[in-house]
């Protein structure tokens, strides 16, 4: 098939444009969450959106997205509630209020399902498949919902943005400030209901919460910026949802869930190792390079004073500094601390223990020359 | 008699779901204690993995080797989100999010790929297949016994060994760590050890109720007992009792309404935890509001105790201790002064000289209390 059939293909374009629209609003909106210290709030919206599904599928008598979407978003919003009341009225902790939610509310779900199946409705087929999502059943008129609910929970936040920002790091001040807290916390909880919604035909409810909670550390690695982490994450998001989406299209049978996932996790390792400055590797590279300035102070302060023929010879902090070009203090007091330097107000002399530790590295460096 | 029980699939299908039930409580107890509940979640969508791998490397089924294959995948699962934690990059909660749907999608498309011919596919990794736990027998001592009985009776007798026999080292574990790790136990050794017997019950139990419907059993039946107790042991006998009856309604109801019966049970133990929730005797809403009440009816009795004392021996006497002022200067309305006369009256805090309230020396006495406390 070349790019041009490809890219003209129906089932295709309807696929980009949901795993785009997926991508968007879960990137968006998990950001959030995580920031929230939420992230498994999204797990157990996601499982409590199947007995909404089948709800809706019941009182519309077919599989049409606009009602299955509702009782998605109103069985999300009364698990959300449910998990409230919980945390607030008994003496449970979050975590089992959290799985309380998403183990009932999956298990009314499965007995709907098979309830549905009982009753031999013809127009039951597929609906089974938003329990791991399935992209190639993507209709137009499925896309024109999700773009509705991604366009709506994308504006509330360009509008509410400075709210938003401030409910997720100083809550406590936006209270000071009058801000509506719980009603702002509320509308975050509720869409992130909205996504699992768009996510249902892509993702389906079992591996939601992912959807919602990887683009999202995967941009924080990145930046430390909300105004840079949200459109990033949105970015990871909708280029994870277009691969995976891409391939379950390509090769049929492929669970398109699953992939989606499999791909968003790839960019949170690849950002995990990667990113500046957080990333793992980058941290390995940097401690790598402070050991080398370390070495590089000890040698030249150990050649200064052979040079000099005094063990004890001081050297000036700006000479040290103008011989490497850089700035050397913090780099000689972690030497200090280490007992290899000792310090003369501005000026540094070798302790023993340093002359050692210069000698010894000299030798290594000359055995590996020769 | 053993044989016609053996053969009954009602009766198997009722005993495999309460097995569930136990095996998943005995250890799901110590997890929700913990505050670490939502680890049973990420273990029992991470064995899926396992179960694939383990069945594409020994293509068994079923059996010992599977459970401790894919329960290994279940400590994987923690020892990755722990790794992640202590990386400082992602917090445990996101942390737990980001690893167990990774698994669970690989094991998904391994099957994707590899099962046209197994008897898991994906609709089965979900919710299990409780109704045919019969079909599926093996011979032992001249018996057809159902496999998920033996291997769900397997896993909670060992559950039940475990707890049995570290029940002190556990509680002290559980709820202080810190002198647990003083007095030279390893509270961290003893938690894996948990987690592991997690993961072996939820592939013992996968079979029968899949990946998902497990974790209604491991977290939402200790939930409800220890809404209703703050005994420990009496905390896990509470479970054993919900798991049974979970799983005799479930499956009463699942057959009346046609509808699954795994789904259906794991649904009745949520109706028993709201049920819990509820009428709980001294966590539940009703009990609470009870308790709020009472409360608010001692603190009437009592202010009026202390307004009446007040006005003692005063001259404006007549006109502030009679059941008037009340309404007028406290502000109470007819209803709750009434309330507060009658009950003062009743415990013979005050008693009636005309319209004039006076109080007894009881009465005196309370009033002097809230106002000078500690002066005997």
């Amino acid at each position: 098939m070349s790019l041009a059939v490809l890219l003209n293909d129906y089932t295709l374009q309807n696929v980009v444009m949901g795993a785009l629209l997926l991508g968007a609003i879960s990137g968006v909106l998990g950001s959030f969450a995580v920031l929230r210290k939420q992230s498994l709030l999204g797990d157990a919206l996601s499982h409590a959106a199947l007995p909404g599904v089948c709800l809706g599928f019941i009182i519309a008598g077919s599989r049409e997205m606009g009602s299955i979407m509702a009782g998605a978003l109103g069985s999300g919003a009364g698990a959300a509630l449910m998990v409230l009341l919980l945390t607030r009225y008994s003496r449970l902790k979050t975590d089992a209020a959290l799985g309380i939610v998403l183990s009932t509310s999956f298990a009314l779900g499965v007995v709907l399902l098979t309830f549905i199946q009982s009753m031999n409705n013809a127009s039951q087929g597929g609906l089974d498949s938003f329990l791991f999502g399935q992209a190639a059943a993507t209709l137009r008129s499925d896309l024109v919902v999700m773009a509705a609910v991604t366009a709506l929970a994308l504006t509330l936040v360009a509008l509410l943005w400075k709210e938003f920002k401030l409910v997720c790091f100083d809550p406590g001040f936006a209270r000071a400030l009058g801000m509506p807290v719980l009603l702002l916390e509320v509308i975050l909880t509720v869409m992130i209901a909205l996504a699992v919604v768009v996510g249902l035909q892509m993702v389906g409810v079992v591996l939601m919460a992912a959807m919602v909670i990887a683009p999202a550390v995967a941009a924080r690695q990145w930046s430390p910026r909300l105004e840079v982490m949200v459109p990033l994450s949105a970015a990871f998001g909708m280029a994870a949802g277009v691969c995976g989406a891409l391939v379950s299209t390509l090769g049929r049978g492929l669970a398109t869930g699953p992939l989606i996932i499999i791909s968003v996790s790839v960019f949170v390792i690849a950002s995990l190792m990667l990113a500046p400055r957080r990333g793992l590797l980058w941290e390995a590279v940097s401690r790598l390079r402070r050991r080398l300035r370390h070495q590089q102070l000890l040698t030249t302060l150990h050649r200064l004073a052979l040079a000099h023929g005094d063990s004890h010879f001081r050297s000036e902090q700006g000479l040290l500094d103008g011989y490497h070009g850089t700035h050397t203090r913090s780099a000689m007091k972690r030497l200090a601390q280490r007992g290899l330097v000792a310090r003369h107000e501005r000026y540094w002399m070798l302790t023993d223990a340093g002359h050692e530790e210069a000698a010894n590295i000299l030798a290594r460096m000359e055995g590996r020359v020769t | 008699m053993l044989a016609s029980l053996l053969g009954n699939p009602a009766v198997m299908i009722m005993t495999v779901g309460a097995l569930v039930g136990i095996a998943a409580t005995l250890v799901g107890t110590f997890l929700v204690l913990r505050g670490t509940s939502m680890l049973s979640d990420a273990i029992s969508h991470s064995i899926v993995f396992g179960i694939v791998i383990v069945w594409l490397l020994t293509h068994q089924q079923s059996g010992p080797v599977q459970i401790v294959g894919a329960a290994l995948t279940g400590i994987l699962t923690v020892f990755l989100t722990e790794l992640l934690v202590n990386s400082k990059r992602v917090k445990q909660d996101a942390a737990i999010g980001l690893v167990f749907p990774l698994l669970f999608s690989i094991g998904v498309l391994l099957l994707n790929l590899y099962a046209g011919n197994v008897h898991i596919d994906t609709h089965t990794v979900l919710l299990g297949e409780i109704g045919f736990v019969w079909l599926d027998t093996v011979t032992l001592g001249g018996y057809e016994v159902p496999q998920s009985l033996l291997s769900m009776g397997a896993m909670t007798l060992l559950n039940a060994l475990f707890v049995g026999l570290l029940f002190k080292e556990l509680k002290l574990a559980t709820f202080d760590a810190a002198l647990a790790r003083a007095l030279g136990f390893a509270p961290g050794v003893l938690f894996y050890a948990l987690l592991l017997l997690t993961s072996g019950t939820a592939v013992a139990a996968f079979d029968a109720v899949g990946a998902v419907l497990f974790v209604a059993f491991v977290i939402v039946i200790p939930s409800t007992a220890y809404l209703l107790t703050d005994r420990l042991a009496l905390m896990l006998a509470i479970g054993v009792a919900v798991s049974i009856a979970s799983s005799i309604c479930g499956y009463g109801l699942a057959v009346r309404l046609d509808v699954s019966i795994g789904g259906m049970m794991a649904a009745m133990t949520g109706v028993f935890l709201l049920l819990a929730f509820l009428f709980g005797p001294r966590y539940g809403l009703v009990a609470q509001a009870r308790e709020r009440r009472r409360q608010r009816h001692l603190n009437e009795s009592r202010n009026l105790a202390v307004h009446l004392y007040n006005h003692e021996g005063e001259p404006e006497q007549g006109e502030e201790n009679v059941a008037r002022a009340l309404r007028e200067h406290l502000l109470w309305s007819h209803e709750r002064s009434r309330r507060a006369i009658l009950q003062a009256l009743d415990a013979g805090h005050i008693q009636r000289q005309g319209e004039l309230l006076q109080l007894t020396a009881t009465g005196r006495e309370v009033a002097r209390e809230i106002l000078e406390p500690g002066r005997r």
